[in-house]
């Protein structure tokens, strides 16, 4: 607790410090931690301020913010270590941390490389010798790099800090849709417009984004080229166009169209060519979502009565009901590695909840009543969603076992309809 | 409960130091990639912001003609045409016989509850429901597109049962009018 003090005082001097430095597009806060978490001393690196991105601040409120780690700031240990074999050991374990990262940034023109050590205390272990070399203008992508490997090396899970995610922010009259890094900084603006844009999804490579835009006066499925904003109508016909899903190789999207009255999903290839229709019963067939195979979907129907959550082949036969308790769960995703599936079930308001796919056993996430668009991380141990605060659409992050939560704050607008894309090269 | 700001966590005095023996390089640095891979480079910004404008037959537009009036509300859960709207919908029809020229977009709307994308299909029922009486009323098909806007084009913000009324609803729109 009195780490946590000090830790916070450190927050608010360097705070002021840096008023008038480059701020975030959006800030998260923590609002719910891990049972354990790794106490790991950060000594700034050597060099570092030189960087357009200084690299441990990024690493720090990476492991910071998943609610595993417990950072312990270690930039007055004199004389400062920059290397595994300068480190003083009984200073750092007095400070309560088990590990230590150290490391040092060698420029060398418009790049850049970086050493770093991650060093068990107790053992004086090297966990991880490692150098980086990366463009000197992004080494922010390189400290969420950084933060992947140590959250991987201690937790034993995959890191997901190096990611992206897209989202729609809403200021009065104007829409955009933006892409930042995992952590909200970096936002891009991929398109503006006047009208509602909806349902980003991330093709599997990470290099497009499908989307409903209504800037024509009626929704109209997009697939946009993010580095070169080259975009195609990927489903634009009579009626609504909505809700798209890559299929997990990226060939195919699965699209809702109302073209033959009511709301029916169809397989069409990511050109937009080729559209064949999936689902035949029911008035309300939308927000399909590929299973890992890519030989099935998820999808929300009204053909109980009451929209619930199917699985179907999409090459036909029998639709499998998937939710069997509770009068409203939709919006269904399946994550990465293909083992459950998030979505939105009315339980009081209407709030995340996970399914175990195997099992079918399911648990409701959060305990706010407006959720909606749930994604996994890359990972598929986060979930990123659109919640309400203060009747303010916000993104919001819980973890798969519920404990860990964040939120996404944004400075002004509304942000809605969030995708997590997936791991940046 | 702790509140981290993004923007700097820290700032320290570096000391002069001796490098140590070079750890293990990055297989992946310096790695080219292709444009459309995921690497976060750059993104180009498609504004579609822009705005166009048709002249309309000026009766839509004139306030004491009935023409002018392009809403019909819906009850919650219901996705039938009130008979209060009987009137309304029979002129646009009779409109749309005379002008086969006109062409319009129904656009139906929900309130917030729920999933954006299952109201969206909720919408659709609601303009729907309009299409079928135009069509049964002699508009050709081709006059008629019928899409939904889902929650995303509220008439009212919050969520209140008023708000939630106002929302309900599905829009007349004619080829070529912007709307807000």
């Amino acid at each position: 607790m009195k780490m946590l003090k000090q830790f916070l005082r450190g927050l608010v001097a360097a705070t002021l410090l840096a008023a008038g430095a480059a701020h975030a597009d959006m800030t998260i806060e923590v609002v719910g931690v891990g049972s354990q978490q790794y106490p790991i001393a950060i000594v700034p690196f050597k060099n570092e301020i030189g960087l357009a991105q200084a690299i441990t601040p990024v690493v720090g409120t990476d492991l910071g913010n998943s609610g595993l780690f417990k950072v312990i700031p270690a930039g007055d240990v004199a004389p400062q270590p920059f290397s595994s074999s300068e480190i003083n050991f009984p200073a750092l374990q007095a400070k309560g941390a088990q590990t230590a990262l150290v490391g040092q940034v060698i420029p060398d023109g418009n790049q850049v490389t970086v050493r770093f050590w991650l060093v068990d205390l107790a053992t004086k272990q090297e966990l991880i010798a490692f150098e980086k070399r990366g463009n000197a203008s992004q080494t922010r992508r390189l400290a969420h790099q950084i933060a992947d490997m140590i959250y991987a090396k201690l937790t034993g899970k995959t890191g997901a800090f190096a990611s992206r995610i897209a989202y729609v922010l809403k200021t009065p009259g104007r829409y955009q849709l933006q892409v930042a890094d995992s952590d909200g900084y970096g936002a891009q603006t991929v398109l503006a417009s006047r009208k509602p844009i909806m349902s980003p999804r991330w093709s599997p490579d990470g290099g497009k984004l499908a989307y409903v835009s209504f800037e024509k006066e009626k929704p109209i499925v997009y697939v946009h080229e993010l580095a070169t904003g080259k975009r195609i109508e990927a489903a634009n016909f009579k009626g609504s166009n909505s809700s798209p899903a890559w299929s997990p190789d990226g060939k195919k999207l699965a699209v809702v169209l109302s073209k033959d009255l009511g709301s029916q999903i169809y397989v069409i290839n990511a050109d937009g060519s080729n559209p064949r229709r999936i689902t035949q019963s029911g008035e309300i067939n939308t927000e399909p979502s590929f299973l890992a195979d890519g030989r099935s979907i998820v999808f929300t129907s009204d053909r109980g009565g009451s929209p619930q959550i199917y699985r179907q082949s999409i090459e036909g036969g029998e639709a499998v009901r998937m939710t069997n308790s509770g009068a409203y769960n939709a919006s269904a995703k399946v994550s990465p590695d293909g083992r459950s599936m998030t979505y939105v079930t009315r339980s009081n308001g209407y709030r995340v909840a996970i399914m175990d796919l195997a099992s079918r056993q399911s648990m409701v996430l959060t305990d706010t009543n407006a959720d909606d668009s749930p994604s996994f991380a890359p990972n598929s141990q986060m979930i990123l969603y659109e919640t309400d605060v203060g009747r303010r659409g916000t993104l919001a992050i819980v973890s798969a076992d519920g404990r860990i939560k964040q939120r996404l704050k944004a400075q002004g607008g509304e942000v809605r309809q969030p995708a997590w894309g997936p791991m940046l090269r | 409960m702790k509140k981290i700001a993004l923007s700097v966590l820290m700032t320290a005095l570096l000391a002069a130091c001796a490098s140590t023996p070079a750890p293990v390089t990055d297989p992946n640095a310096n790695q080219t990639t292709g444009n459309t891979s995921n690497t976060g480079s750059e993104i180009t910004t498609v504004d579609a912001t822009g705005t166009t404008g048709v002249k309309l037959d000026p009766r839509l537009s004139d306030p004491s003609n009935i023409l002018s009036q392009r809403r019909v509300y819906f009850d919650y859960d219901s996705f039938t045409v009130k008979s209060e709207y009987d009137a309304m919908v029979q002129a646009h029809a009779k409109f749309l016989v005379e002008r086969r020229d006109y062409k319009i977009i129904l656009q139906g709307n929900t309130d917030n509850r729920g999933t954006a994308e299952y109201n969206l299909a909720l919408g659709q029922k609601r303009a729907d429901a309009v299409a079928k009486l135009l069509l049964a009323l002699g508009v050709n098909e081709n006059q008629i597109e019928a899409v939904s806007f889902g929650e995303e084009r509220p008439l009212e913000n919050g969520d209140t049962d008023e708000a939630w009324e106002r929302n309900r609803r599905a829009d007349i729109v004619y080829n070529g009018e912007q709307t807000k």
